[in-house]
């Protein structure tokens, strides 16, 4: 396996702040690889690292086993497709996504053709013509990509792309990125705050927080296994019971996470975990509810219950005494760290 | 969209407000009338109204003047030199201070709008003595100097505020895109504040060709047009030519403000619609 | 690889040089930053900035009354005349800047006044098109001439001139009169009394009140103002306890022009008014037909503190973020 990117213990401050520390990461090539984490964690600064927009504070950056401190954006084998995506509003649709050829020095007629094919490919053959202010969100999303494409760079860098599209046309463009990316073969990072997204792209996922890395999983490991606290809730949103509660139940004073779909009320007295608590509120989610519950020491659990089920199932109104069972296997130990 | 809607629900102006608003832009205008009208008079040494009559006579008597000619070259000259001084020292320490931090930045920021904010008084005699001490005589490049130093903050400021309004990410995609520092100023660091540059130039030119405070220090024997006109209230029995003078200086200045506001007027359309 | 296939035009020697010029660049921000700001900051410190510091300087020096020369023995002497009241010169010296603020202030206050209602009218009740004409129409006026402007005035004001008539054709001789035998305001004529000059003034920098105080005004955003209306309060409060606070930092930024621009004008005085320097004529007498730099520089300070503690003042008052 050949390595895209490498980072190793790559720092970023901007005077006190940390904003990447102590980073290192290995991307393969061809991989589909996310940044995951809140505003803020570091994920889009390590994004410019690689483009090289910003250059690390501490530590070594690699691509494809180059060192890349010092070598300036316009040097690397890397483009990028941008939040805002940056489409330069005084060139027609064609001439953007034919810049960067045109800064290479390709001939004219050469490098419009190019970029006619370009812009074919991502559905937006008659739009040449156009300036960028002419287009819809998701077109000049597309165009973005088209541009960044051209050059045929080994690792395309996107800064959450698909932010300032609604809904629908976000569900569509994952699966086109996706497609996209298997066609090219080549490796794609991806920046994105929303853990759906990350979860239905990626071969792999890094999880940030506070500038640091807490996870780099699959993406069914890092939902079924969580490694910290901060990954259990933010992918998945599952419950963290601390290190005191889980030893009242289990005797092993360690915290550890609970999907919220692995707990069940019982009516009565069972076998398995159990814990007493009251039903604080009750949201309905189309699919499932979600029952806020109150247990012992204030601690708060989510369990969420399947709706439209043909089988009767408990249901305690709000306000209600209840009991919180789940399956033993059904907790994930999380390290002591984050 | 929404401003349409709150137009149409937005009642009539009443009245009170209407006859202050309309009277303040008749109070405006009022003087700009009266110079054009005077520049027509038949009269030769007063400004009695009723108007005494209608000639075009003084045009062609201005312009035979040897020093009104003078003084018009003078200004023109000037203004050109300080403009083009102005566009490459503001562009400059725009495109300096736009997007870096470091120490010392604001008091430069503060330092480039000195020459606006202190009176011209104070600039003009400060470069005046700084001459003295030099024991340089004013003359034309004295002018341009002080000229430049104001002009200068008239296109630092355009500038700046397109680089501001300028995403950043144009440069950082063009140079992703493979273009090195000089072909992303070229390709689309240029073209994004080109229309500023020129706005700025405009206006610089227009405030130089304007000048007489600063000049009035600067200048020693040297006639620009404004301290021509100056100089001429003493003396009654040029008013004619003064009036025609008078109005010709004006409509000059008028035309490339109005240039400079279309300038950034469509370029402001476009920056907004990105948003 | 396709891109194998693309005709690239071999790199020549400049292009190469510039690739490698960039690279330098990009490497030391330092080096960059200092060559883009080395020209304008040589131009700034050492012409402007020497020379007002130059000049304040020599307000230090000693102007000798006798010989007419300037002498670089250090004195407090200048000073002294504008701010210590036992010094024989300072009642002359503090009335002239009495005056110059009096008129200063008064000019603010007239353009503050007069500027807001149609400041208001353009933001509030112009729209699309004409917001464009009603925006030129005091843009106009502002950048046209200046001395223009000012000998324009005095045509209007001069005896027989296009006020005087209008007056007399309405038959009001007596109420002039009667204005300009007031005192402080009145004079000999139109043109030779405080109420011209005044005039003058507020004409000329009325524009820069406007533009500001209209810009403040705009961005407002009507919702705000729909929520006060929907809160239950009438218009009258709507804009008492909405609209003037959030447009106050405008008119703080227009008065910054008005104030500053009268306080160095010498031009207008001279053309209209009564007799009796303002600052900006005692620092150009005292330069030029005395030749006393250093009284003159002593005096150019007062306006310097002055719009300093203004400036001070108007950005406490949010002015800076409304310009």
């Amino acid at each position: 396996m050949t390595l895209a990117v490498e980072f190793s213990q790559i720092s970023r401050h901007y005077d006190a702040v940390r904003a990447v520390d102590n980073v290192s990461l290995a991307i393969a090539d061809g991989e589909f690889f996310s940044m995951l984490g809140p505003s803020g964690s570091g994920k889009t600064t390590c994004l410019r690292l690689i483009a090289g927009f910003e250059q690390p504070s501490a530590g070594s950056l690699r691509i494809h086993g180059q060192e890349a401190a010092g070598v300036p954006p316009y040097l690397r084998d890397v483009n990028t497709v941008f939040q805002d995506y940056a489409l330069f509003p005084h060139m027609s649709v064609l001439d953007n996504v034919a810049y960067g050829l045109m800064v290479k020095g390709v001939a004219k007629s050469t490098r419009l053709a190019r970029a006619e094919q370009m812009l074919a490919m991502v559905k937006l053959a008659d739009y040449g013509m156009r300036k960028p202010a002419a287009l819809s969100g998701g077109q000049r999303q597309r165009v973005a990509l088209a541009r960044a494409l051209i050059n045929q760079p080994r690792v395309l860098l996107l800064d959450e792309p698909l932010g300032a599209l609604d809904l629908k046309l976000r569900e569509a463009m994952q699966s086109e990125l996706k497609a996209l990316q298997k066609q090219l073969g080549i490796t794609f990072i991806y920046v994105t705050h929303d853990q759906g997204e990350a979860l239905s792209m990626s071969d792999r996922v890094a999880v940030f927080n506070k500038g640091r890395i807490e996870q780099v999983d699959s993406p069914q490991q890092l939902y079924t296994q969580p490694r910290t606290a901060f990954v259990a809730d933010f992918v998945g949103g599952a419950n963290v019971l601390p290190a005191a509660l889980a030893e009242t139940l289990t005797g092993r004073a360690q915290a550890c996470a609970i999907r919220p779909e692995q707990i069940y009320f019982l009516s009565e007295h069972g076998a398995g975990l159990q814990l007493p608590g009251q039903v604080l509120d009750i949201q309905y989610h189309g699919a499932v509810s979600r029952f806020e519950v109150e247990v012992a020491g204030g601690q708060r659990l989510a369990v969420a219950v399947p709706n439209g089920q043909t089988l009767a199932q408990y249901r305690p109104e709000p306000g209600s005494a209840v009991r919180l069972a789940w399956a033993p296997e059904a907790m994930v130990w999380l390290s002591e760290q984050g | 969209m929404r401003s349409d809607t709150a137009s149409g629900m937005q009642p009539a102006a009443p009245l009170w407000l209407r006859g202050l608003a309309w009277g303040g832009l008749l109070f405006l205008h009022f003087p700009l009338v009266v110079v054009c009208l005077y520049a027509f008079n038949t009269e030769a040494s007063a400004f009695s109204f009723p108007l005494q009559g209608f000639t075009l006579h003084w045009f062609e008597a201005a312009l035979a003047r040897e020093d009104v000619l003078q003084a018009i070259w003078l200004s023109l000259k000037v203004a050109s030199g300080a403009t083009l001084l102005a566009l490459l020292l503001g562009g400059l320490a725009a495109a300096a201070l736009y997007r870096r931090n470091f120490l010392g930045r604001d008091a430069i920021t503060v330092m480039l709008s000195l020459p606006i904010a202190l009176p011209g008084i104070v600039t003009g005699i400060a470069l005046l003595s700084t001459f003295k001490l030099a024991e340089v005589d004013p003359n034309f490049w004295t002018i341009l100097i002080g000229h430049a130093t104001f002009c200068m903050v008239v296109v630092y400021n355009n500038v700046i505020a397109r680089f501001r309004r300028m995403p950043y990410s144009l440069v950082e995609a063009s140079m992703d895109l493979g273009a090195d520092s000089l072909q992303t100023f070229r390709h689309v660091v240029l073209p994004q504040i080109a229309t500023a540059l020129l706005a700025g130039g405009v206006l610089a030119f227009a405030l130089s060709f304007d000048e007489i405070i600063v000049t009035t220090f600067t200048a020693g024997h040297e006639k620009t047009l404004p301290i021509w006109l100056l100089n001429q209230l003493g003396r009654p029995r040029d008013v004619p030519i003064t009036n025609v003078v008078a109005m010709l200086v004006m409509l000059l200045t008028m035309g490339p403000i109005l240039l400079a506001w279309k300038l950034t007027q469509g370029t402001e359309a476009v920056a907004g619609s990105g948003k | 690889m396709a891109s194998a296939s693309l005709t690239l035009t071999p790199p020549t020697h400049l292009a190469r040089w510039r690739v490698q010029l960039s690279t330098l660049l990009y490497r030391r921000s330092t080096l960059t930053l200092f060559l883009l700001l080395a020209p304008p900051l040589l131009w700034f410190g050492v012409i402007y900035l020497g020379s007002l510091l130059a000049l304040l300087a020599q307000a230090f020096y000693t102007f000798d009354d006798f010989t007419m020369a300037v002498s670089p023995e250090l004195t407090l002497d200048n000073f002294r005349a504008i701010a210590d009241p036992s010094n024989p010169l300072f009642g002359a010296n503090i009335d002239i800047v009495l005056r110059t603020l009096g008129m200063a202030s008064a000019v603010t206050l007239a353009s503050a006044l007069l500027a807001f209602p149609i400041a208001y009218y353009m933001a509030r009740y112009v729209h699309g098109r004409w917001k464009g004409v009603w925006y030129i129409a005091v843009m106009l006026p502002m950048w046209a001439s200046y001395i223009v402007k000012a000998y324009s005035w005095t045509v209007i004001l001069a005896k027989g001139g296009i006020v005087y008539w209008l007056i007399g054709a309405l038959g009001l001789n007596g109420v002039l009169e009667a204005i300009l035998a007031l005192p402080v305001i009145g004079g000999s004529s139109l043109s030779t009394s405080n109420l011209g000059r005044f005039l003058v003034f507020t004409y000329i920098w009325l524009p820069f009140m406007i533009l500001p105080t209209q810009a403040a005004l705009e961005r407002v955003p009507p919702s705000l103002l729909q929520a006060s209306s929907d809160l239950g309060a009438t218009p009258a409060q709507t804009f008492r306890t909405v609209l003037l606070p959030l447009a106050f930092p405008g008119v703080v930024a227009g008065s910054i022009f008005t104030f500053s621009l009268t306080l160095g004008d010498y031009i207008i005085p001279t053309l209209v008014g009564p007799s009796g320097y303002f600052i900006g004529n005692m620092v150009y007498t005292m330069q030029g037909s005395i030749g006393n730099i250093p009284m003159a520089a002593a005096f150019t300070v007062v306006p310097i503190v002055i719009i300093t503690v203004y400036l001070a003042l108007a950005k406490r008052l949010g002015a800076f973020d409304a310009l």
